[in-house]
């Protein structure tokens, strides 16, 4: 008996933290109860030496001194801000002025208000409720259809997981011990596929069913006069026009900037190669959208007439918040500062732009740290729960265990992403994003490089796999908080007194299927075609001694390849080893003579 | 049970004050982060201990909280099939989760840390960094926050036994029922959950 036991602590312990999670404790404590549990029972089997357990806590302060998880706190206090102090709301409201008028426009209003905003949140939960509260009911009193609208809610509060600077990704970046810059770099090119993906949807909605997604200019009675101001500006073809060449010159301009004094620029500062795309792209979005707020506030303070005052207005809000969220990612890809430093620059930021909107109050400031305080506390404690586990799994051969599992399927590598990729979007349907991030992938990781496969490509896979689990129904993660603020009846609306639908749970689940169908494909295209993650070359430099050091043990790991027993993964092993030993520093600020491409 | 109950809600006016004084904390740290990196940019100047200082405010809070997160009930539950549960199963369950994991967890944690803590007291150790820090603080936050956690856990356990003889209305308490803070006006306005 007690052999069988010994021999299955491993499967038993996985069995046992199932059922302390669906019991709905706490998930630090079904965490901890069965690694503490279990080293308990595998002492008594003499499987597990006893002086293992007085490791924890030096493990448990290895996690406290992760400087990227410190980035946690700065974003989540800059989403905290920015929703806390109205701006987010006001972004919602103006973009839905300027897109509104014409039919869909509100829904790519909401999208684009999801993409903006609900990156900085980085929890799904937080940024469904927030997008919901806020742009459901507008919506409905537009009269969309009651389908279109949940479902275009809960498609933006997903965009979470996926779009920089995404707490996710963070998380991810620390479980998979990969650099943050490098994960934002890889997830922006298949953030910009799902978005625009989406766009396609409401579009083609759009054209199919036309009146589901009514503008208010062509609404017709429905609830006219609810938003009079909105038909000024999309009315006007000098508005219109107005804008549009406000947009195209500010655009041009910044197309111009990264294309000459850009690069020049940064010459200058000792870079000896061209600006990649994505850096020319931040660059250019964040000099065209100062000329616009430039434009638009020039426009209202002289009194030009240029713009009408609503678009002026308009412009004046939107363009802040992005401007921020620009300079932040921007100074990431740049290398001007490590994501823990422009998440703080980021909440600086936020502040001060609370403070030119008149809107820091002592509430704002104090709510917004609480709820900092408590986000980071329980995602540390979630951690803190994940070691514990991990402590004695490791100490069971767990790995050995899951290695097996993986050991004998077919098909390599695609094999072994297709089960994952169906294993994590079943799990995603019951548990959220951080017990993934901290149970399942310290157990996947080491297999995945084993096979070759990049662990910042499969940080961004697991990234978007979990967005399509969170909104499927029937579990969906996303669905669930949509249900808890979208309206169940059909109820009068406060602000204009008109009968509005209400969205039942039906609803929801229809609304997303189109969403989820074409993240479903995006899915799909990444697995046929892995080159749409990019990869960054990372800019690195040897540490002599640490090379030395790293070479030895890796030749004492037999990662160097010799003719008898040839090994794929020879390169990554070296790489993993370099990094282990800290021979291999990131240091964007380097000197040109010590730079070279990593890979 | 009134004179155990008195007891718990000590316990939680502890950690509700001492959780809402962790906000603090994480501005310090969002001011020391900015103030580091724009020294290191634009002074080229950079300190260690500065460096060290932002990670110690942030494990400060979030170990300060663990206890209040706890109280107003935000630890991440799986809550798929235990949502439709009645409550009474739910309090039995948790109680269950209490004695069995969490106290166990806080004793363990708690005591080991407690005895690296007094290692490194006696040993005199600082961080190899120049200009490094004594360490000694957040290796004693640990200890306290697994007390703090410790001490809650009894006081939700108490709660919960209370709801089950029927002495309380709710098996657990939520931001919205403690007395508001008196800084964070909008805080009891907050968005339905």
């Amino acid at each position: 008996m007690s052999a069988w036991l010994a021999a299955h602590l491993a499967p038993l312990m996985f069995v046992a933290l199932a059922l302390a999670l669906v019991s709905g404790i706490p998930v630090v404590f079904g965490l901890a109860g069965c690694g503490l549990g279990f080293a308990w029972l595998a002492m008594q089997l003499d499987v597990m030496p006893p002086a293992l357990i007085n490791a924890l806590p030096l493990r448990v302060f290895g996690i406290l001194a992760s400087e990227l998880l410190l980035a946690i706190p700065f974003f989540t206090f800059m989403g905290m801000v920015l929703d806390r102090c109205g701006l987010a709301e006001e972004v919602l409201q103006s973009a839905g002025e300027l897109l509104g008028g014409r039919r869909g426009g509100l829904a790519l209003s909401v999208l684009a208000v999801g993409a903006l905003l609900a990156a900085t949140t980085g929890v799904v939960a937080a940024s469904v409720i927030s997008i919901g509260t806020v742009s459901l009911p507008v919506m409905l009193r537009q009269g969309y259809n009651p389908r279109v609208a949940a479902g275009v809610v809960a498609a933006a509060g997903g965009l979470t997981q996926i779009v920089p600077p995404s707490l996710s990704l963070i998380v991810l970046a620390d479980q998979l011990g990969r650099g943050v810059g490098e994960m934002y770099t890889a997830a922006l090119l298949p953030a910009a596929l799902i978005i625009g993906a989406y766009a396609v949807v409401i579009a083609s909605l759009v054209l199919w069913r036309p009146r589901w997604l009514p503008g208010t200019a062509g609404r017709g009675d429905a609830a006219a006069g609810s938003a009079p101001a909105a038909d000024d500006a999309n009315r006007s073809p000098q508005g219109s026009f107005a804008v549009m060449s406000l947009l195209a010159l500010a655009g041009a301009a910044g197309a111009w900037v990264t294309s000459i004094p850009y690069p020049a620029l940064m010459r200058a500062l000792g870079r000896d190669f061209a600006p990649p795309g994505d850096e020319r792209v931040i660059v250019a979005v964040g000099v065209a959208a100062f000329i616009v707020i430039g434009a638009a506030a020039a426009d209202r303070r002289w009194a030009i007439g240029w713009l009408s005052p609503l678009m002026a207005r308009a412009l004046l809000a939107c363009a802040p918040p992005l401007l921020l969220i620009f300079v932040v990612l921007g100074t990431i890809y740049v290398g001007l500062a490590t994501p823990t430093e422009s998440g703080a620059m980021g909440a600086v930021g936020a502040l001060v732009l609370a403070w030119a909107k008149r809107r820091l109050t002592s509430g704002v400031l104090a709510g917004a740290a609480l709820r900092t305080a408590k986000l980071s506390s329980f995602v540390i404690f979630i951690l803190v729960g994940s070691t514990i586990f991990s402590h004695t799994f490791s100490a069971v051969d767990g790995n050995v265990w899951v290695e097996g599992l993986f050991a004998h399927l077919p098909g390599g590598a695609v094999g072994f992403l297709v089960v994952v990729t169906v294993l994590t979007f079943v799990l995603g349907m019951f548990l959220d994003f951080l017990e993934i991030a901290f149970i399942l992938v310290p157990l996947l990781a080491p297999l995945a490089a084993k096979l070759g496969i990049d662990l910042v490509w499969f940080g961004v896979l697991l990234g978007i796999n979990l967005q399509t689990s969170f909104l499927t129904p029937p579990f969906g993660y996303a669905l669930f908080f949509l249900r808890s603020v979208a309206p169940h009846d059909a109820h009068t609306d406060p602000a204009t007194g008109q009968r509005v639908p209400g969205v039942s749970t039906r609803d929801i689940y229809v609304g997303v299927v189109p969403f989820v169908v074409v993240q479903m494909l995006v899915m799909a295209a990444v697995i046929v075609w892995p080159g749409l993650i990019r990869l960054e070359g990372e800019r690195v430099v040897l540490d002599e001694a640490a090379t030395e050091i790293a070479l030895e043990r890796a030749i004492e790991a037999g990662a160097l390849f010799t003719p008898e027993r040839p090994r794929p993964d020879a390169a990554l092993l070296l790489l993993q080893h370099l990094r282990e030993s800290g021979a291999l520093l990131l240091d964007p600020a380097l000197p040109e003579s010590g730079t070279q491409p990593g890979r | 049970m009134k004179r155990l109950l008195r007891c718990a809600q000590a316990v939680d006016t502890l950690n509700r004050h001492i959780g809402r004084a962790m906000a603090w904390p994480i501005l310090a740290a969002i001011a020391v982060s900015a103030g580091n990196a724009i020294s290191r940019k634009f002074l080229g100047v950079s300190s260690n201990a500065w460096l060290e200082v932002q990670w110690h405010l942030f494990a400060l809070s979030s170990l300060g909280c663990a206890g209040y997160v706890l109280l107003v009930n935000e630890h991440v539950r799986v809550d798929v099939w235990s949502s439709r549960w009645s409550s009474r199963t739910r309090a039995w369950v948790d109680i269950a989760g209490l004695l069995a994991c969490a106290l166990p967890m806080t004793l363990v944690v708690g005591v080991l840390s407690a005895e690296l803590f007094g290692r490194r007291l006696a040993s005199g150790e600082v961080y190899v960094n120049a200009g490094g820090l004594p360490v000694w603080p957040v290796v004693l936050a640990m200890p306290l926050s697994m007390a703090l956690l410790a001490l809650q856990c009894v006081a939700e356990l108490v709660r919960r036994l209370a709801f089950l003889r029927g002495n309380v209305p709710a098996p657990e308490l939520a931001e919205d029922d403690l007395p508001p803070w008196s800084l964070d006006d909008a805080h009891r306005a907050a968005r339905p959950r």
